[in-house]
């Protein structure tokens, strides 16, 4: 029966017993650990992770990177928390709007400048990781915003609870977040034009072949990227209120780890946001438990972190590998069988 | 004519930026061009430098190591806690060593025989390094080092030349040797270009790669000990995101990241490049991150150049022809 599921699908169900597996892990060392806090406080983190992974997935796919997330997430939250201070007034969806559209000029630039002038992605955001920063810091004039300086509605909004299952608040920006993963995983399913970005991936001859405008399709991935880094800029505004010029350093690298824990191929091709969705929250949710185990010091955060990217990247790709070999091996049965049911006709 | 086929090369054009950039430091600044200043100016990025020279090795084997900034914080921050222990820095030393060579040798490990891609691996230990040196000094300042041992760092050992410089220049030395005229550093470029066509052509390539990995994590942890003897103190975040620093000089060396082309002198040039390029810009009061958005700029710069000088050159002997 497992044979038949999709490597995708069997992924995700691998991940989530993961998941399973951790919070039981953690219930039975520390003691109430499941309580309303726990949920709010990873919701409100993952809000922004769920976001930048996704993002990264979407370039991931592709055969990119895009090492510049970071610097375009405190780019945006600093330019977003500028206009609205400077305009209180300000309708919240233009907001939004405005941070989207900062986040896709960045992408813009970095698009153009992989698909159309082909200099190999992780040189360009490479560089531009410290060209937005740089941009940051002569845009902000070495000031920083304040949550006083921010209107309530926005300040109250990564807090406001939607709804309450049992006690466990459902909080607006985690909801935002988790409807856009949820629409862009629909459409990368479903829309041709999205499918391209796996086309492209999986095989960028076949796909030009295939008709499919590579730079083009490169070119949308960034834009969209920076785009969802954008809103990611706006919810980081939201949650933190201050900004600083180092706001978001580090994103880069932590969205790519949520997104290879979520399964998504590095070479591009393959992956869900899905996955990328649960890979931030399993990486968060690790972060926020070991803090409580009494048993270890907090510090032991990170090292467990890399050990656990590594193990689960490296059965991954042992169960992926047994898998094929297992398919392959079917298919040679399969065909074997066929010749002499010809022969019988 | 020689001059001109000369100017035409990587090495050649970077050789040229480079003289320009040292022409404005000199006008800018008397200051420029005094012992003091050049010494300075190795000193302030000397082990980024030196792990740029391994990382070389890394890119031209179409790898990449992202773990080095964390492996130099875990060495100079295990350092830091043995000398705490009571143990002997010179024992220490050696176990900072031993625990790089160790790291690398992790690094090599899953992506040579476990053969997972090296961008996720050593984005793995970039993240446990840095764990374990956390976990080590907590958030901690470790301070006190024995004299000589910050001297090493901080004073100089042959006339005005600190021990490190010449660490690096022997290291270059060595490094050069074995990359451009040495069987493993052919290797090097074969496995790169093509690991298909060397595995045919009987390359252990799984060892090869375990031997550069392995290199780079003890080059690394030297690097983050020297880090700790120059500034006389370790921190948890001792040399946090140096890796990006590193991998820009080599990339803007002319280092292919696709792997096999490149060589250890466009490295050094573009060393010295973002070196003066970065003091310059502090002698003109020009702040750190804009400093990093500059060399960023020469980093996509470097790969476009090139590019649009071929298609002139070639459209200009069509015309000819």
């Amino acid at each position: 029966m497992l044979g038949r599921l999709s490597p995708q699908t069997l992924r995700i169900l691998a991940l989530l017993v993961v998941l399973a597996l951790v919070l039981a892990f953690f219930a039975s060392q520390v003691p109430n650990y499941f309580n309303a806090r726990l949920f709010n406080r990873i919701s409100s983190s993952v809000a922004i992770m769920a976001l930048i992974a996704t993002a990264q997935t979407l370039v991931i796919l592709t055969r990119n990177i895009d090492l510049s997330i970071g610097s375009v997430v405190g780019f945006t939250a600093f330019a977003t928390g500028n206009l609205v201070a400077g305009s209180p007034d300000i309708h919240p969806l233009v907001l939004v709007v405005y941070a989207m559209l900062v986040g896709a000029g960045f992408g813009l630039i970095n698009g153009v400048i992989v698909a159309y002038a082909r200099v190999p992605s992780i040189i360009v955001t490479l560089a531009t990781m410290a060209i937005f920063r740089s941009a940051l810091v002569e845009y902000s004039d070495a000031k920083s915003i304040t949550s006083s300086q921010l209107p309530q509605w926005l300040v109250q909004f990564p807090n406001t609870s939607l709804f309450e299952v049992g006690g466990v608040q459902f909080r607006a920006a985690f909801v935002t977040a988790v409807i856009v993963v949820l629409i862009v995983h629909v459409a990368l399913n479903r829309l041709r034009p999205a499918r391209r970005l796996y086309a492209v991936g999986s095989n960028p001859e076949a796909a030009e072949m295939a008709g499919i405008n590579l730079r083009l399709t490169v070119l949308s991935a960034f834009v969209m990227a920076g785009a969802l880094a954008g809103l990611a800029g706006f919810m980081f505004l939201a949650r933190f209120g201050n900004i600083t010029v180092v706001a978001g350093l580090g994103f880069e690298l932590k969205s790519v780890a949520a997104a290879v824990v979520g399964g998504v191929n590095i070479f591009g091709g393959s992956g869900t946001v899905l996955g990328a969705l649960i890979g931030a929250i399993l990486v968060d949710l690790i972060d926020t438990s070991l803090v409580r185990w009494a048993l270890v010091s907090e510090f032991w955060r990170e090292a467990v972190l890399g050990a656990l990217i590594l193990t689960a990247v490296a059965v991954d790709a042992i169960l992926m590998r047994r898998l094929i070999r297992m398919r392959i091996a079917r298919e040679k049965e399969r065909l074997a069988a066929l010749p002499q049911t010809e022969a019988v006709e | 004519m020689t001059l001109l086929r000369r100017l035409q090369s990587w090495e050649g054009f970077l050789l040229a930026a480079l003289l320009c950039i040292m022409v404005m430091n000199s006008i800018l600044s008397p200051q420029f061009l005094t012992v003091g200043n050049q010494i300075n100016l190795f000193q302030l990025s000397i082990e980024k430098i030196i792990v740029a020279l391994i990382m070389t090795f890394v890119i031209i084997n179409a790898e990449i190591d992202l773990s080095v900034g964390s492996m130099m914080g875990l060495s100079a921050c295990a350092f830091g806690w043995l000398f705490q222990q009571g143990v002997d820095p010179v024992l220490a030393i050696v176990i900072c060593l031993g625990i790089g060579a160790l790291g690398g040798a992790l690094n090599g490990w899953f992506i040579a025989r476990v053969g997972l891609p090296s961008l996720v691996v050593t984005l793995a230990t970039l993240i446990g390094f840095r764990g374990l040196a956390r976990v080590l000094v907590e958030d901690r300042g470790i301070t006190d080092f024995p004299d000589w041992f910050d001297a090493f760092g901080q004073q100089g050992l042959i006339g005005p030349i600190p021990f490190a410089l010449i660490a690096f220049v022997v290291l270059f030395v060595v490094l050069w040797v074995v990359l451009q005229r040495s069987g493993f550093g052919r290797k090097t470029y074969v496995i790169g270009t093509n690991r298909e066509v060397a595995i045919y052509a009987g390359i252990d390539t799984a060892r090869h790669k375990m031997i550069i990995f392995t290199a780079s994590g003890l080059i690394s942890a030297f690097a983050g000990l020297l880090f700790a003897a120059r500034v006389g103190a370790v921190r948890g975040d001792v040399a946090l995101g140096f890796e990006l620093d590193i991998i820009t000089m080599v990339l803007l060396g002319g280092v292919s990241i696709f792997g096999g082309t490149g060589s250890l002198m466009g490295t050094l040039l573009a060393i010295l490049i973002v070196l003066n390029l970065r003091n310059g810009m502090a002698l003109v009061n020009i702040t750190g991150h804009i400093q990093t958005g500059v060399v960023g700029m020469l980093l996509i710069a470097s790969v476009l150049v090139p590019r649009i000088d071929l298609g002139r050159l070639r459209r200009s002997k069509e015309e000819t022809a």
